[in-house]
């Protein structure tokens, strides 16, 4: 079964690359461009038997870093 | 007194560090592969060297951290053995929950690899008992990822007790308060961005490095 995590930086937490992204779209001319968070797309192939539980120890110990990170699972 | 380095794939300061050691101690280190798990008996040092283990993959430090040998790392360092984690060592020790806090991309966005004047926050340690507290040093910096980051109850709290090490004397990376370098409250972990080990000798061009290492071995000794 496909399952998303999205790993994203907690809002108080400055991100440098979201905000190079930004400075690079006001350059190629894009207006309206109000902010820019980068975070990560993690897809997994999961079998059947695999809880919620176990998807959200797997963001808590390793996919993401809770001291800076957010996560949110998208189970198909 | 034995020291050990651990190695992980794309450690690149691993022997830079186990030549420090084995200077200052006189006795060469372990070297400890990543996928070893325990700790060679009546180990009194655990250094975690620099580098780019597992090629940065997901965070600095992030898959080092779930290796076999992080799990010893972490059991040794409950039972009170000293442990140094420097540049991607630090990462790997935030990562594994030894220390306090995460460690960003550089502010600047830039690598930063230069000498960086830094000052040193407490002598009251067994890494920092060769220094002064207030004394300027300089050692050298290479990273992408050392801008240090914890809440605001974190930092007040390694503040209020005396567990910065290092700070930044100038502007480095971004890091919050300066922070370069911190101890774990039981003071037995210290992680820092600098790299000591490549300021040990007069062919260094500069020493200041070294009593880290001296002063480690002296407190451990007694």
């Amino acid at each position: 079964m496909k399952t998303r995590v999205y790993v994203t930086l907690k809002g108080g937490v400055l991100d440098p690359q979201g905000k190079a992204f930004h400075h690079a779209l006001e350059g190629l001319g894009f207006s309206g461009v109000n902010d820019v968070r980068a975070g990560k797309l993690i897809e997994l192939d999961l079998a059947d038997g695999v809880s919620d539980a176990d998807i959200d120890g797997m963001c808590r110990k390793l996919l993401a870093n809770t001291v800076i990170e957010n996560y949110r699972i998208e189970r198909a | 007194m034995k020291s050990a380095v651990v190695v992980f794939p794309g450690s690149n300061c691993d022997r830079d560090l186990a030549v420090a050691l084995g200077q200052v101690t006189g006795r060469d280190p372990v070297m400890l592969w990543h996928r070893e798990t325990e700790i060679p008996e009546g180990t009194d040092i655990i250094a975690v060297p620099g580098g780019f283990s597992y090629g940065d993959y997901l965070r600095s430090g992030a898959m080092a951290a779930r290796s076999p040998i992080m799990r010893a790392v972490s059991d040794a360092a409950a039972r009170g053995v000293a442990v140094l984690g420097i540049c991607n060592g630090f990462q790997i020790l935030t990562e594994a929950g030894l220390l306090p806090g995460a460690l960003m991309r550089n502010a600047g966005l830039s690598f930063v690899c230069r000498d960086v004047k830094l000052t040193v926050g407490t002598s009251q340690s067994i890494f920092t008992n060769r220094y002064e507290a207030g004394e300027t040093v300089t050692f050298p910096v290479a990273h992408h990822d050392g801008n240090f980051t914890a809440d605001s109850e974190t930092l007040d709290r390694l503040e209020g007790e005396g567990r910065v090490a290092f700070r930044y004397a100038e502007s480095v990376n971004g890091s919050a308060r300066h922070i370069a370098g911190i101890l774990n409250d039981a003071g037995n972990v210290l992680g820092m961005m600098p790299h000591p080990e490549r300021v040990i000798e007069a062919a260094h061009g500069k020493t200041d490095g070294r009593r880290l290492f001296e002063g480690l071995l002296q407190t451990v000794k007694a």
